[in-house]
């Protein structure tokens, strides 16, 4: 009990280990520390993607809360009717959260995501984000990254990431947020803080995947705070329309404060192809962003 | 109370003398009506219901699963392409096995854009595990959607069920129906009762995960044997409705004229009427006919059709729908029946996209099938009221399905 991490993360599991995960899966460490924060009387509900598989297979289940299996494209609209149903039953107070992929919530499932936020059901939907479709042997999707390799993009996606957090806060719902998993406390109290807000709530969160992004899978944690210093993801929390930077990535603001984009890129397999060219190409995306998010909170 | 309503409001009506919590559904003509009066009853606080106004009809049958799932009764409606659009969700309702009811109002697939009746729409979803009730006019809406709640709630059942009527003949025209209120109402439907697949934080389960072989089968098995007793179950809950209403619609099928008839027109839909007129018509001409109207698709009416059906000598079913390349879908389904009868079964498809279907055409399809029958030249089907000289013109042939 004397770890600082048990203050803010319980000790409680509701995911059971023994699960069918890839070893240093995201996902599982992501829903997993997701169930902590939100605790017993929450219901997830998931699309079709990895963690179809990682809460294991019937008659079992890892999971210890009530869990609705979805069609790809139906998560936010299901979580809708569950949440106005359990107000109307006089449940106001349990936790409906979607936990899904970032297929299933940049691509088939956006315009159910947009309709869920625009009509603001009290809902915490939770995006986990490993930049391609890992179900189905790692294609493409609309959050890969640019010039990652994928299955369908054998030379490299030539197209750059949809930025489905700010598409989301273009809703004005109450909250959005980014996580990533090397900051678990940050993760859990954006989460508790989403719980505690009524409305529409997104949190997106990086999971970086070892199959997916050909890196050792002990290495899983490493390279999500590689994602954050290096500035190529972002934490961040939009609270009724108030952007703030959280965490490590307030500090890095100024450009010197933040590691090469390189150093995170060399850590994975699907950015092994890319020329000093893409290197810098992806850097120049990476500083632009914050060059954005410098104007944002300068307000 | 008697109102003047068309089809769609009796649909509204119902829902709310169901007490129907939640509704979620997306606007299509010619199903407008329907969602446009439930919003005015929650809206005007005569409903003590939530209406979720999705985005698509994928998600409103998404979010009428989300609320069913937590316990709430709920209803939706919609029609042709918002139908076949949310398809996907319509197998993961059934699989769910929740008590969910839905109106479709049958209407013409696109291309062309049509808006008009036939039934291929909701035809074209009879397999998967979806009760599917038929109805002919507004009254019989009003009823049936009371009772698909009393069947699908059943738990000897607990499958979702569709009730049909036709585009505008049914949907938009208005006639005097008797309406009963919720408090009349719940003498015969309870609240819905929670138990069995509903969230319950005490007794947290997961639900529709990965499933192997080992026993995916029998969940089917399982739906279909459900499905089986929904039979049982729609007679009954047809009896009880006539006990306490003073209506009811002879269960699967209503028959006009049977018993001592040879030949049986068999209709589904707002095409009875005037069936069962040309039946009066031909009757008067000294032909012995009689009509049978299908209720219920599914579960099928095996056994009832094949009593009624077997020993006449001419059975002619009028389809509404085609299966392309393989004739009527209610004709082709009471031919597998029959196979080993005497009956002749002449499959007629017409009314196709609003086509209309007097009961002067009736009479000459039992006519021409009759005549078919005794030069023994019965045709795999055959289709009615086609513009032979347009067929000509554009392609140069007009093709006629062969004989058998
Ligand atoms: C309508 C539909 N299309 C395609 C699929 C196949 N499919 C299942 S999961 C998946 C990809 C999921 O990707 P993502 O949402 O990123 O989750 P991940 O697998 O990466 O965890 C696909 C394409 C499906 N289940 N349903
Ligand atoms: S492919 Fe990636 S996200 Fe999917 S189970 Fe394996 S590690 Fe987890
Ligand atoms: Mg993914």
């Amino acid at each position: 009990m004397s770890h600082p991490l048990f203050k803010v993360i319980p000790k409680e599991e509701y995911f059971l280990p023994g699960t069918p995960a890839c070893p240093g899966c995201p996902a599982a460490l992501g829903l997993r520390l997701l169930l902590k924060a939100l605790g017993p009387k929450t219901v997830i509900v998931i699309p079709a993607c990895c963690s179809s598989i990682i809460q294991g297979a019937y008659p079992r289940s890892a999971i210890k809360v009530p869990l609705i299996n979805i069609a790809f494209a139906a998560s936010a609209a299901t979580a809708s009717g569950i949440a106005e149903a359990l107000e109307l039953k006089g449940i106001g107070d349990a936790n409906v959260v979607v936990w899904a992929g970032d297929g299933g919530t940049a691509d088939i499932g956006l315009q159910g995501l947009s309709g869920a936020a625009e009509r603001g059901h009290n809902i915490i939907y939770v995006c986990y984000d490993n930049e391609a479709y890992m179900n189905t042997g790692i294609q493409r999707s609309g959050a890969t990254p640019y010039m990652a390799w994928t299955t369908t993009t054998p030379t490299g996606k030539r197209e750059i990431k949809k930025d489905i957090p700010l598409i989301v806060a273009m809703h004005r719902v109450p909250y959005v947020a980014t996580a990533a998993l090397a900051y678990p406390q940050d993760y859990v109290m954006k989460l508790r803080k989403a719980a505690a807000k009524k409305g529409f709530k997104y949190i997106h969160l990086l999971a970086p995947c070892p199959p997916g992004w050909r890196f050792d899978s002990s290495k899983t944690i490493e390279i999500s705070r590689l994602a954050v210093e290096t500035g190529t993801w972002v934490l961040y929390e939009i609270e009724d329309g108030k952007f703030r930077l959280t965490g490590p990535s307030k500090g890095l603001i100024d450009k010197s404060k933040r590691k090469p984009v390189a150093e995170y890129l060399r850590t994975q397999g699907r950015f092994s192809h890319l020329s000093d060219e893409d290197m810098a190409k992806i850097q120049k995306i990476v500083d632009e962003n914050w060059e954005w998010i410098k104007r944002w909170l300068e307000g | 109370m008697r109102l003047v309503l068309t089809g769609n409001y009796a649909a509204a009506y119902a829902a709310k003398a169901a007490k129907v919590e939640v509704v979620s559904a997306y606007p299509i003509t010619p199903q407008t009506q329907v969602v446009e009066k439930l919003s005015e009853f929650i809206e005007r606080g005569e409903m003590n219901a939530r209406y979720i106004r999705v985005e698509s009809e994928h998600s409103a049958m998404a979010a009428c699963i989300g609320a069913a799932m937590a316990g709430a009764r709920v209803f939706t409606a919609t029609s042709a392409h918002g139908l076949i659009y949310m398809s996907e969700m319509l197998w993961w309702a059934a699989g769910a096995r929740l008590p969910i009811v839905m109106g479709v109002i049958t209407r013409a697939m696109a291309p062309p854009w049509s808006i008009w009746s036939d039934h291929c729409d909701l035809l074209s979803l009879r397999d998967i595990g979806w009760i599917i009730y038929f109805c002919e006019n507004a009254q019989e809406v009003f009823d049936t959607i009371i009772q698909a709640y009393k069947v699908a709630e059943n738990e000897e059942v607990l499958l979702p069920a569709m009730v049909g009527w036709d585009a505008f003949q049914t949907s938009h025209t208005a006639e005097p129906v008797d309406v009963l209120s919720p408090d009349e109402v719940s003498k015969y439907l309870p609240p819905r009762r929670p138990l069995p697949y509903v969230i319950d934080f005490e007794r947290p389960f997961t639900h529709g995960s990965l499933c192997y072989p080992d026993r995916y089968m029998e969940f089917r098995y399982l739906m279909d044997l459900s499905m089986s007793k929904a039979k049982k179950a729609i007679v009954e809950a047809d009896e009880e409705y006539g006990d306490l209403f003073g209506r009811k619609y002879g269960g699967v099928l209503e028959k006009y004229l049977c018993e001592d008839a040879e030949i049986a027109v068999v209709t589904m839909g707002v095409l009875s009427g005037d069936a069962r007129y040309a039946v009066d018509i031909l009757r008067k001409e000294g032909y012995k006919v009689g009509l049978v109207r299908l209720r219920v698709v599914r579960p099928f009416p095996s056994s009832e059709l094949k009593k009624e059906l077997k020993s006449k000598k001419l059975v002619c079913v009028i389809d509404r729908n085609i299966s392309i390349g393989r004739g009527g879908i209610l004709g082709t389904e009471i031919k597998a029946l029959l196979k080993n009868s005497s009956a002749n079964v002449v499959n007629v498809v017409a009314g196709i996209g609003g086509r209309d279907v007097s009961y002067e055409d009736i009479v000459n399809i039992v006519k021409r099938s009759l005549d078919l029958v005794e030069k023994g030249e019965v045709p795999e089907y055959m289709w009615y009221g086609i513009d032979k000289e347009y067929v000509v013109k554009a392609v140069g042939e007009y093709y006629e399905p062969p004989a058998l």
